[in-house]
């Protein structure tokens, strides 16, 4: 089947798309947006979260054929128009929040939806929105400062 | 300027494959030299989803592999039809033993005793029987699943009792490995002693002696970044592999031989590593992967789904030990007596390294002249363990943590104090008979990591009432506070650094610089695996101080250049670092040596010995710029490629134990504070503060995520972490992460850190490896505090709820 939505701000399109594949398989491999991550494919880690029409879902437990005509949301699409990265991208790397970095995409993509309806949240608030994406490198520790960081700072711009 | 823009991780284009050509790092608002949190090169590319990991690799016209892995355990394999798998559209290829190319079947890190596809029998769970290649993922799953494998069941041993019974079933019958001579049975690897002093007359002196019985249970490293790769066949009939792994030139020296390649016609380049821990020491997709691509002539990539991953990968070792403690009304420890049974499962692995580590660690950071210990792996049919950080000590850490404060609390002493009388230090002895010859601040870690200031008590309330988050049972909503009760619990550990026992254990690093556009630039080519520890950062802060370059490129590391070593170990900023620093050292002997060339008769200065490299100038010890260093260099390049060695190390004696076998030790304290719901068995880890030795911080930020996420490790497996094997039939009953559980961000508390830089003058830098020692202590921390809070034995790890509740 083919299968056409928007994703970060431009119509994609993929064809010969078998029924049984996921979105996150869609944009990995049918869509060179290899961004959101594999991890568990089961929707326990977060790695391939990803913003279906504004919500953070794990791609991986999203039939492809579900976002038809909707509009995706990858790590991919945070960064500006010129690549200049977003503050919650900055703020991960320079609060040493990434070592592998696998993690990291499904985290940024959390995080950022969190501080969009959340810019002041407590560290109880991020601890929440974050429950759902493992790491296994960090501790977690380096996150929440990125967090804290990157909602400081946003604080600060306005 | 963005850091951004200073730490411009751009890209020098990719291969085809979407690997990276390097990471090049340019003025990061400081000098970016040792010493400073600078920030990784590839920290732009992980955030933005560009960094290509082993999983992401493409090519065109590439076919996707599978693996099909027994359903059982221990059986013999009576026939295996291929036939309508093979007949599936889509299908290239399909393959089992009898399609390798060699005689050459088996590989392993030290015995080569695990067949690339399985022969005759299986010996565990999920141990790989044939492969698939297909144009879908998806096609290859379902084509594996239409081989037919008739399996005839054998019986399983899947502990000492069972494996050491009279008649029982051997795991592997015709051993003739270097081990298979001493050791007592068959399906033991292999068995180390330890004996010093006379334990039976030091147990007479004993005031009070303490006995326990302690089990630890199969951990997983649950890596986020699942086994994977891709192979592509190449025109001179050799093989480009691309893949996750800890040590490239390990692999090598096993995957060669299988395909009956040259290992230079087998290059192998390092993709993006989604952590490891432990698990890509041995191999898995690898020789799989090579082989389809050869077989087919097409691109072949190898991606594991989780469930796969668990059977992909060895674990940690599960442990059963035994400890006899005794001291004197002062609080001296006289004696300890341990044994300590590690399940290696059903090939050796790296279990003879771990039975040496769990022996020689097995008393941990303490003074004892008297000791009596016996550490060995079995062969049975569970699942294969091997490394995962800490490597050994962790689960002797445990046991003898647990009876340190069975001891204290026997002599009603204070569980630190009495640690620190026993703490050593520098010029101690270990139970090796190895004098401890760097500094070992024991008792001060000890000191400090008790005078951090607790959390409050009910630490969950806030003016709109308890916040559920904080409590046990998080956002189940279980608790308000009743039932809950505090706990305090202190833990110590002693971990080695680097391979020992007599292993040469080296790294290579090669270091260019030149000119370019009047500016000097370095380049380092290391073959280290950059599993997210933040190796590619050291580097390049190493090649800044030692050549006074700001930017410096990180080569992708591979196989066009000699070993790096592992991963493991704790060993990468001490050996690469090392390697790279000792490189350096010469590259820079030669430049000076070309500048004396061109400009010493001008100057006097340049006669003089003491000449550094700083600010892209040369200048002398007082500070004179004598050069810039793109003058001296002009079109010249120095380019050079050495290899690096720690002191040497002995074997341990096979009776006694006794041998300088260890490197370097390193050394970390925990104080882990638990809230207990004592009526659901639920435990809130709400703190978990460490002080740790680190010798030399050589970038501070990475030394405190390396703490940190040991430090959750070692929670994870103090409450939740295991893998369960059915004692029956030695199948894995829960390989996902819905059922084995790691850490989320609500279980991991705050970790507060107090890190102490006591240099070990042995040591590049003064440096000590430290990404293991975290991982020790702060399981039996954690464990100390739940005994505290709730006053049970709790003699196995992980506790779960029903350990608390005694239902």
């Amino acid at each position: 089947m083919r299968v056409t939505f928007t994703v970060n701000g431009r119509q994609a399109s993929a064809d010969d798309v078998w029924e049984g594949e996921s979105l996150l398989y869609v944009l990995r491999e049918r869509l060179g947006l290899p961004g959101s991550k594999n991890a568990c494919e089961q929707g326990e880690c977060g790695s391939c979260t990803v913003r279906l029409d504004g919500v953070p879902v794990c791609s991986c437990l999203v039939a492809a054929g579900q976002a038809q005509g909707r509009e995706v949301t990858t790590v991919e699409g945070l960064a500006g128009p010129e690549g200049e990265l977003s503050t919650v991208q900055q703020a991960f790397v320079d609060a040493g929040a990434v070592q592998c970095g696998f993690c990291t995409p499904g985290l940024l993509v959390a995080a950022d939806e969190l501080l969009e309806r959340n810019p002041e949240p407590s560290d109880g608030d991020i601890r929440e929105a974050l429950s759902g994406n493992l790491c296994r490198c960090t501790g977690y520790e380096k996150i929440l400062d990125a967090v804290r960081l990157a909602a400081a700072r946003t604080e600060g711009a306005v | 300027m963005s850091t951004a823009e200073q730490n411009r991780a751009a890209e020098g284009g990719r291969t085809p494959t979407g690997v990276a050509r390097g990471l090049t790092q340019g003025a990061t608002g400081t000098r970016g030299g040792i010493g400073e949190s600078t920030l990784r090169p590839d920290g732009v590319l992980k955030v933005t989803g560009e960094f290509a990991y082993s999983s992401d690799l493409w090519h065109e016209d590439m076919l996707w592999g599978h693996t099909l892995r027994s359903t059982v355990a221990h059986a013999r394999i009576v026939s295996i039809d291929t036939a309508e798998a093979l007949a599936t559209p889509g299908v290239y290829a399909v393959l089992t033993y009898d399609d390798l190319p060699t005689e050459v079947r088996h590989y392993g890190l030290e015995i080569r005793d695990t067949p690339v596809l399985a022969h005759g029998k299986v010996r565990h769970h999920g141990e790989p029987v044939a492969l698939v290649a297909a144009d879908h993922p998806e096609t290859a799953r379902r084509a594996a699943a239409k081989i037919r494998v008739v399996y005839e069941e054998l019986p399983v041993v899947t502990d000492e009792a069972s494996a050491t019974a009279p008649g029982a079933v051997l795991v592997h019958e015709d051993r003739d490995d270097h081990h298979s001579g001493h050791v007592p049975h068959p399906n033991i690897v292999h068995r180390q002693p330890i004996v010093r002093g006379d334990a039976d007359a030091a147990a007479r002196r004993a005031d009070v002696v303490v006995r326990g019985e302690y089990v630890f249970g199969m951990q997983d490293q649950a890596f986020l970044g699942p086994e994977s790769g891709l192979a592509v066949p190449a025109e001179d009939g050799g093989v480009d592999l691309y893949v996750a792994t800890q040590w490239l030139h390990s692999d090598l020296r096993q995957i060669a031989p299988v395909l009956g390649l040259p290992e230079k016609k087998v290059r192998m380049t390092l993709s993006g590593v989604g952590g490891a821990f432990g698990g890509r020491e041995d191999l898995s997709m690898q020789i799989h992967g090579c082989l389809l691509a050869l077989r087919t002539g097409k691109p072949v990539k190898i991606v594991y789904n989780r469930f796969e991953s668990f059977f992909g990968h060895v674990h940690r070792h599960p442990a059963k030990l035994t400890y006899e403690h005794g001291a004197t009304r002062e609080g001296k420890l006289t004696h300890v007596r341990c044994r300590i049974v590690l399940d290696g499962g059903a090939y050796a692995s790296s279990s003879p390294a771990v039975v040496g580590n769990a022996a020689s660690l097995g008393v941990g950071p303490y003074v004892v002249d008297d000791v009596d210990i016996e550490a060995l792996a079995l062969y049975t049919n569970n699942p294969p363990c091997g490394a995962m950080r800490g490597f050994g000590a962790v689960q002797a850490c445990f046991a003898y943590e647990a009876q340190m404060d069975k001891v204290a609390a026997e002599l009603g002493m204070d569980p630190v104090e009495f640690r620190q009388r026993n703490a050593m230090e520098q010029g101690a002895v270990m139970p090796t008979g190895q004098v401890v010859d760097s500094p070992a601040p024991v008792a001060e870690l000890l000191r400090r990591v008790k005078a951090m200031p607790l959390p409050p008590e009910r630490q969950w309330e806030t003016t709109e009432g308890a916040d559920v988050r904080a409590l046990p049972g998080g956002l189940s909503n279980t608790t308000h506070g009743e039932g809950v009760v505090r706990g305090i619990g202190y833990a110590v550990g002693i971990k080695n650094v680097g391979f020992s026992e007599g292993f040469d254990d080296y790294s290579t690093a090669r270091v260019r610089i030149e000119a370019i556009n009047g500016e000097a630039v370095a380049t380092v080519h290391t073959a280290m695996a950059e599993v997210g520890q933040g190796g590619v950062t050291v580097h390049a802060q190493i090649a800044r101080s030692e050549l006074g370059v700001t930017q410096v490129t990180i080569n992708p590391a591979d196989t066009q250049v000699g070993s790096a070593g592992s991963t493991s170990a704790s060993r990468q900023t001490y050996m690469t670092g090392g390697a790279v620093k000792n490189t350096c050292e010469a590259v820079r002997e030669k430049v000076l040596a070309i500048g004396r060339r061109k400009f010493g008769t001008y100057h006097p200065a340049w006669a003089t010995a003491e000449l550094l490299l700083e600010d892209g100038h040369v200048v002398t010890d007082g500070g004179e710029k004598l050069a810039p260093i793109a003058e001296v260099l002009e079109d010249e390049a120095v380019d050079l490629e050495l290899e690096f060695r720690h002191r040497p190390t002995q074997p341990f004696d096979l009776r006694t134990g006794q041998g300088n076998g260890h490197v370097q030790y390193s050394f970390a304290a925990h104080r882990a504070v638990v809230e207990v719901d004592t009526e659901l068995g639920l435990v809130k880890v709400v703190e978990l503060a460490c002080a740790q030795d680190v010798g030399k911080a050589l970038n501070p930020l990475s030394v405190a995520g390396q703490i940190q996420g040991g430090s959750t490790q070692g929670l994870g497996v103090a409450v939740m972490e295991e893998i369960v094997v059915d004692p029956v039939t030695a199948k894995v009953r829960n390989p996902s992460f819905t059922d084995y559980l790691i850490p989320t961000i609500l279980d991991t508390p705050s970790m507060p850190l107090d890190i102490l830089e006591l240099a070990d003058e042995h040591a590049p830098y003064g440096l000590r490896g430290i990404g293991e020692a975290p991982t020790l202590s702060s399981t039996p921390a954690v464990l100390a505090a739940i005994r505290q809070a709730t006053g049970l034995e709790l003699n196995r790890t992980p506790v779960r709820p029903e350990h608390l509740t005694g239902s």
